[in-house]
């Protein structure tokens, strides 16, 4: 508490105020307050979240794609030291020698630990060579949707009026619009080769769902009092939205975020393997490395082959099921009675709000 | 009744932006299909003069490249409302033939799916909600999140290689037996549902996971609501709580995500009638897209559009009639 500013030595209880003043001697580092912040924005909520398995399982195995992708990145790469750096051999037809390698099964050497199609080539290292442009991809295709819906959705609901009625109208009628026969469609046409590009393209349409989420939300937020008062001391509209409603929105934007990031490897993996994507390469995507092991190799009527298509499956569908666990584990970082409960600090009664995420 | 006029309107604004994009993609894009289609009469009939060529082509895809832009756009959009989808270049049939034909067999197999997702989802997420926290409810919600992050078309491979070859359960593609006669007779009516399980279960497995995690969550907020409570001390009997408490308003918000699976399954046709073969729209779009016959790729894209529209139109009126506080504000949704 400070005194009042006549100058005179009284705080505004009528004492002396030497008790409370100790806040200018005791001055708080920059660094410090950084760490705090730290602390309190990344720290807790972590250890929070950590608490929870499906977190635990989520990261551990997105944590193990971005590793593979490190390390196909590394192997192929062209760059100063690490040009020399070969971990994983880049897959190619009979690399392990002569036709006798066709077809090898799973879990019989460490040179090819799952095995090799139907040329030779080694599957383990196919899928990990197809891993960086698939993240790429799913983070290029998550990005895209959250900053779309979150520009949409915040500027028309803050803003209401024309301006609402014109974004809401645009973002209905893109929901309607059928996502994947309008993705086949333009990626037969522009033909995008750079995955940046591909991600995006993927969900194009995707955003719309989540603007009309948010604008709800902006909606009930903007008439909350805490914001009223915010305008009244004349705050910018730009810094009402950072500060005060942007907060709200994160566990839609975190969880949206996850949920087209999935979009994009099912509606990516089903177009390469359709081959409306593909051009080509083996190890270009595990849609492709699919398409082969079922045109090429057929992989489907020969029991003996079909880990050909497994293996890239499964390979799919780890990345997804991590997405998907991770963000049910976001529940408990952004819905404060959960968290509550879950350090034991509150006493609750037991069985409410829960807020489970849906999927579709 | 405004309301009502407003949701139809933009129903039909819909279908009018694709038509338009569909027009700007035939037109406009380098190497466009007008481009493409008259270099390849002109090959093959080279005696052709360049006007009867540009005529061939607007007999084709309804779009003549001779034409200014305005007009060839007025031109497409009268063809399109009379109904006049082009003629496919592949088949030399017109494009609405084959729509004809193909439609109610996707429709079908859709129907079927909705119909068990949305039972198996919504019954077994209730339960779940009621049991939370118990063996059964972990047990459903790690079978749920894991077959909901397994891709609709690798659930059609792995089924496709257990039930149609190792055990022969079920036929590896087609529509409906060979040698049966289509018509209303017994036989060809269990023939095509025959045919139809694989498709469906391979979509339903994939997508229930989400709806019943969906319900769960909604159930388990309304069970907490006060006049759930208070319907308890009244004394009223379980099922009429769960039932007409907690089931309605929980499937309420689960509405929305049904209207979203319609226009997500038509996608998901394309894939899943290619792996099996069947020969719905999803079939013809994709087969379009491999031999570039764009007159079926686009006429496919529209019909498709045209059906999720009504789709969502009607399952909007529905909802407005479930829930009366939609049409007076809406301006609070939930999803």
């Amino acid at each position: 508490m400070s005194p009042t500013d006549d100058g005179s030595e009284k705080s505004t209880d009528g004492g002396t105020g030497d008790i409370f003043d100790f806040e200018a001697t005791e001055e708080i580092s920059t660094s410090q307050r950084y760490r705090e912040f730290f602390h309190e924005a990344f720290y807790l909520p972590a250890r929070e979240a950590w608490r929870d398995w499906r977190m635990k399982v989520g990261l551990v195995l997105i944590f193990g794609y971005l590793f593979m992708g490190l390390v196909a990145w590394i192997s192929g790469s062209n760059f100063g030291v690490l040009a020399d750096v070969t971990i994983i051999e880049s897959p190619r037809s009979n690399q392990f020698g002569g036709f006798e390698f066709n077809n090898e099964g799973p879990f019989q050497s460490w040179d090819y630990p799952l095995g090799t199609d139907s040329t030779g080539r080694d599957i383990f290292g196919a899928i990990v060579y197809a891993t960086p442009d698939m993240l790429k991809m799913t983070f290029a295709g998550g990005v895209y949707v959250v900053v779309v819906a979150t520009v949409v959705g915040t500027v028309a609901g803050y803003k209401g009026g024309r301006v609402d009625s014109v974004l809401t109208t645009i973002s209905d009628i893109v929901m309607t619009v059928p996502g994947l026969p309008l993705v086949i469609v333009l990626a037969t046409m522009i033909d995008p080769r750079n995955p940046w590009i591909i991600g995006p393209l993927l969900v194009i349409g995707w955003w719309a769902g989540l603007a009309r989420t948010i604008r709800a939300q902006v909606l009930s937020i903007r008439e909350e009092s805490y914001v009223e008062a915010s305008r009244t001391m004349g705050i910018s509209t730009r810094r009402i939205i950072q500060k005060d409603i942007m907060p709200n929105l994160m566990p839609y934007i975190m969880v949206n975020f996850v949920m087209s990031s999935r979009q994009v490897i099912f509606n990516g993996v089903g177009l390469y393997f359709l081959g409306i994507l593909a051009h080509g390469s083996y190890s270009d995507n595990w849609g492709v490395m699919m398409q082969f092991a079922y045109t090429h190799a057929s992989a489907l009527l020969i029991p003996e082959r079909s880990y050909q298509l497994l293996m890239p499956m499964a390979a799919i569908v780890g990345l997804s099921f991590g997405l998907i666990l991770f963000s049910q584990g976001t529940d408990r970082l952004f819905n404060p009675r959960v968290r509550q409960r879950g350090t034991g600090s509150t006493e609750q009664d037991g069985e409410e709000d829960e807020m489970t995420t849906t999927i579709t | 009744m405004n309301w009502f006029i407003k949701r139809i309107g933009q129903g039909l604004f819909t279908i009018f932006a694709v038509a338009s994009l569909t027009f700007v993609l035939i037109r406009t894009m380098p190497g466009s299909p007008a481009q493409q289609l008259a270099a390849d009469i002109r090959q093959n009939q080279p005696s052709l003069s360049a006007r009867q060529i540009n005529v061939m082509v607007e007999q084709r895809i309804g779009v003549d490249p001779d034409q200014p832009m305005h007009e060839a756009y007025m031109n497409y959009m009268l063809n399109l409302a009379q109904g006049n989808l082009g003629e496919s270049v592949n088949y030399q049939e017109p494009v609405a033939d084959i729509i004809l034909r193909s439609l109610p067999w996707t429709a079908f197999v859709m129907s079927v799916s909705l119909l068990f997702v949305f039972i198996f989802g919504i019954g077994l997420g209730a339960i779940m909600a009621y049991r939370e926290g118990s063996k059964f409810d972990v047990g459903s919600s790690i079978i749920a999140i894991f077959l909901s992050s397994v891709p609709y078309y690798v659930a059609a491979v792995v089924m496709i290689y257990v039930l149609a070859l190792e055990l022969s359960l079920f036929p590896l593609s087609g529509r409906y037996p060979r040698g049966v006669e289509p018509g209303f007779t017994l036989e060809f009516f269990t023939g095509a549902l025959h045919h139809a399980v694989l498709p469906a279960a391979s979509f339903i497995v994939t997508t229930w996971g989400g709806f019943a995690l969906g319900m769960r969550g909604n159930s388990i907020q309304v069970l907490g609501n006060d006049y759930i409570r208070v319907a308890k001390l009244r004394g009223l009997s379980d099922r009429r709580i769960a039932l007409r408490y907690v089931g309605r308003n929980a499937i309420l918000p689960m509405w929305t995500s049904f209207l979203i699976t319609v226009g997500f399954m038509f996608g998901a046709s394309i894939i899943l009638e290619e792996i099996f073969t069947y020969r719905g729209i999803g079939y013809y779009m994709f087969d379009s897209i491999e031999n570039r016959d764009y007159p079926v790729m686009m006429g496919t894209f529209l019909v498709i559009t045209v059906s999720v529209v009504i789709a969502v139109l009607v399952a909007d009126i529905t909802y407005g009639k479930l829930d009366p506080r939609v049409e007076s504000g809406g301006g609070d949704e939930s999803y």
